[in-house]
């Protein structure tokens, strides 16, 4: 065996390699419950690939075809169900999971220096996410999945002198069709998947170049034993934090499991029942949502005003809304990484941000009448969509987050962190 | 208190009915389907009345007939009583009635049933069937209080009887409300002109060959049948679920001790 190992080890540094990345990368050993979702979301991104290899085998990328080959996977291939709602739950869960880990990164402080590029390779990965559920949501050709798609990329139409253009060169036609349907197919299956894991192992690389962040946002690095030179503060992430998300993955399965065997639509919120009818061109549904991961997102599009007869406005602060996390890095000038040792300014101000997040996305899912219209005669308001108006306030909150955070992160009244970590 | 529990609850369920609510500025309340996913009986009683009512018109052509031993049936019983068609048993559930012509009839082709369900809801399913009436405004003679003016007649009415619309006017939409989750059954709340609004409900004009206790039982096999085709495989993915969490448990027990044991030494 050790023989084997050495052949290899002379040819390809297969033991430098895993010391150097697992067994003698050493971590924080004050790790809590937020950060569990890194590995999980790599768990994810694993398993959705495997699913969707199996899902492929099956699936007939073509209009006439398509929403029939999803059926044939549910009843005639064998497991094939299974295979299909552990997909399409794996794809709802990766966003609740992506999402945790993005506020793990904001509550501790952990795009700051010197991790900011592990902080904009994570927003690629995101970005890269977005796409890779957007372009797999038509694949079922269900209603939700053609009209999802048409207003989407209709987003580009409104971009001055181009749009119309581009939009067209999206779809590859003048409205979403089966050479649409192939286009997004390939992004869906190849495309993209190849950017995400490019994506994923320069996060990990660009990680384990620096170590890891903690929950008191202290480096670990500036203690270190004279004699060994390994962190005080640090434990082997091979076997002490493998064994740890072990459990953690348990828990996990036992969650999406839940999902998968008794709720797979959960509620219509991971799998809408208009996309149990075929895309029918013809017929506009009466609402149309987004997916849930979407909506906070959609919420601001929709709240978003046209000026100068153009609906481009919203569709740039959806954009920027997304595009603004690449800049965390420069925008907060705290002396402190972690919440813990922040002051009310910043601990205020992230509450805001998750509160408008959260609302928003509830708002993204409902029609815009949902909370009825302010009275006819009220001034400024009167008449307008109660939704609406909150919407607007909840966009201009979520911006404030990060337009301010020079700011109030300067002033900030922040306690003393410690000099080691605290457990 | 228990009142706005109730209403809740009967949101609820408003919201659950999904499209139905969500057109138009009118409530609906749907009684829950009665149906059990684990009767055999049931779900070959409701088998049998949808080939016999509903496969004439619309096709089920994601559902296989030899998938039906699902329901406790063998291949022979299925062929002798419920291919009507001249079918082979593992042929689809498809109609021969051509698209076109069922344009012309009904104004638009009658939709695929295969995966209705799962578009619907079940307790749609079991209100539209309770929820049609007679009305000569309309092109075949039918409405529906959960589909208004639905283009399909009202295929059972020869066991159901006929039912005519009750409206009944109550002077705001908070009375109307009231009244409507008082009467404990499928009605719809309508916003009238001047604030006031209407209840309104079906009630038995002429009675048909069943009671109708009788109908509903029909309806609700039918309903579960449909819930049943819609994902064949929901009982197996349940009794699954329940293994694979019990495995899960038993392995969290192992991984804990696996993090603990080798945490010991970390303090």
């Amino acid at each position: 065996m050790e023989k084997i190992l050495n052949w290899i080890d002379d040819r390809f540094p297969l033991t430098a390699l895993w010391k150097s990345q697992v067994s003698e990368y050493y971590a924080p050993k004050n790790f809590n419950f937020w950060y569990y979702f890194g590995s999980l979301a790599l768990m994810v991104l694993v398993m959705q690939i495997v699913t969707g290899i199996f899902l492929t085998m099956n699936y007939k990328p073509d209009a006439a075809k398509a929403f029939e080959s999803v059926e044939y996977i549910m009843r005639d291939v064998s497991w094939g169900w299974l295979i299909r709602y552990m997909h399409s739950t794996g794809a709802s869960m990766f966003f609740v999971v992506v999402y945790l880990h993005m506020f793990r990164g904001l509550m501790y402080g952990s795009y700051r220096k010197p991790r900011e590029l592990t902080w904009i390779l994570g927003c690629m990965i995101y970005l890269a996410l977005m796409g890779e559920a957007f372009f797999g949501y038509l694949l079922p050709w269900g209603q939700m999945s053609f009209w999802g798609a048409q207003v989407i990329v209709n987003l580009f139409a409104a971009i001055p002198v181009i749009g119309e253009d581009l939009s067209v060169w999206i779809r590859g036609d003048y409205t979403i069709s089966d050479i649409t349907l192939n286009r997004f197919f390939a992004f869906h299956v190849i495309a993209l998947p190849l950017v995400l894991l490019g994506l994923v192992a320069a996060h990990l690389i660009a990680l384990h170049e620096t170590g890891s962040n903690n929950p008191d946002g202290v480096e670990i690095k500036n203690h270190k034993d004279p004699k060994t030179g390994i962190p005080l503060d640090g434990i082997p992430f091979h076997p002490y934090y493998t064994v740890k998300d072990i459990m953690g993955v348990v828990v996990f399965l036992a969650i999406f499991s839940m999902i998968v065997f008794f709720v797979p639509e959960m509620g219509g919120y991971f799998l809408e029942a208009n996309n149990f009818i075929p895309a029918d061109p013809l017929k506009t549904p009466a609402h149309i949502a987004p997916v849930w991961y979407f909506t906070p997102f959609y919420a601001m599009l929709r709240a978003v005003p046209s000026y100068f007869g153009t609906q481009v406005w919203g569709v740039l602060v959806m954009g920027a809304a997304v595009m603004i996390f690449f800049a965390l890095p420069w925008l907060d000038r705290g002396k402190v990484r972690s919440i813990r040792y922040r002051g009310n300014l910043y601990k205020g101000w992230l509450a805001a941000f998750v509160v408008s997040f959260l609302v928003l996305g509830y708002l993204g899912v409902v029609p815009v009448t949902v909370w009825g219209q302010f009275a006819e005669g009220m001034p400024l308001l009167g008449g307008a969509d109660k939704a609406t108006v909150v919407s607007r306030v909840l966009t201009v909150v979520y911006f404030l987050f990060f337009l301010l955070m020079p700011w109030y992160t300067a002033r900030d009244k922040t306690k003393p962190e410690p000099q080691r970590v605290t457990g | 208190m228990m009142n706005k529990l109730i209403t809740t609850l009967l949101a609820a369920l408003v919201l659950s009915a999904g499209p139905a609510a969500a057109s138009g500025g009118d409530d609906i309340l749907l009684e829950p389907a009665p149906i059990n996913r684990l009767d055999n009986e049931s779900l070959q009683r409701g088998a049998r009345t949808f080939v016999n009512y509903c496969l004439n018109c619309h096709s089920a052509r994601y559902m296989r007939y030899n998938r039906l031993t699902d329901l406790g049936l063998t291949e022979e019983q299925i062929k002798d009583n419920l291919i009507l068609n001249g079918a082979k048993i593992r042929d689809p559930m498809t109609v021969a009635m051509p698209a076109a012509d069922a344009k012309a009839w009904f104004g638009a082709p009658p939709p695929d049933l295969s995966v209705e369900s799962r578009v619907r809801g079940v307790d749609w399913l079991y209100n539209y069937f309770l929820g049609f009436y007679q009305d000569e405004k309309s092109a075949t003679g039918w409405n529906n209080l959960v589909f208004p003016n639905v283009g399909m007649p009202h295929v059972l009415w020869e066991l159901s009887g006929t039912n005519r619309l009750v409206t009944t006017e109550y002077k705001d939409g908070h009375e109307a409300h009231g009244a409507a989750i008082a009467a404990k059954r499928l009605v719809k709340v309508a916003a009238l002109p001047g604030g006031k609004a209407a209840v309104e409900t079906v009630a038995v004009a002429t009675p048909g060959t069943m009671t109708a206790a009788e109908y509903r039982t029909l309806v609700a096999d039918l309903v579960n049948y449909m819930d049943y085709m819609g994902e064949p495989i929901k009982n197996q993915r349940i009794s699954l679920g329940l293994i694979v969490l019990i495995y899960l448990s038993i392995l969290f027990v192992f991984a804990y001790w696996l993090k603990k044991t080798y945490w010991k030494d970390v303090h």
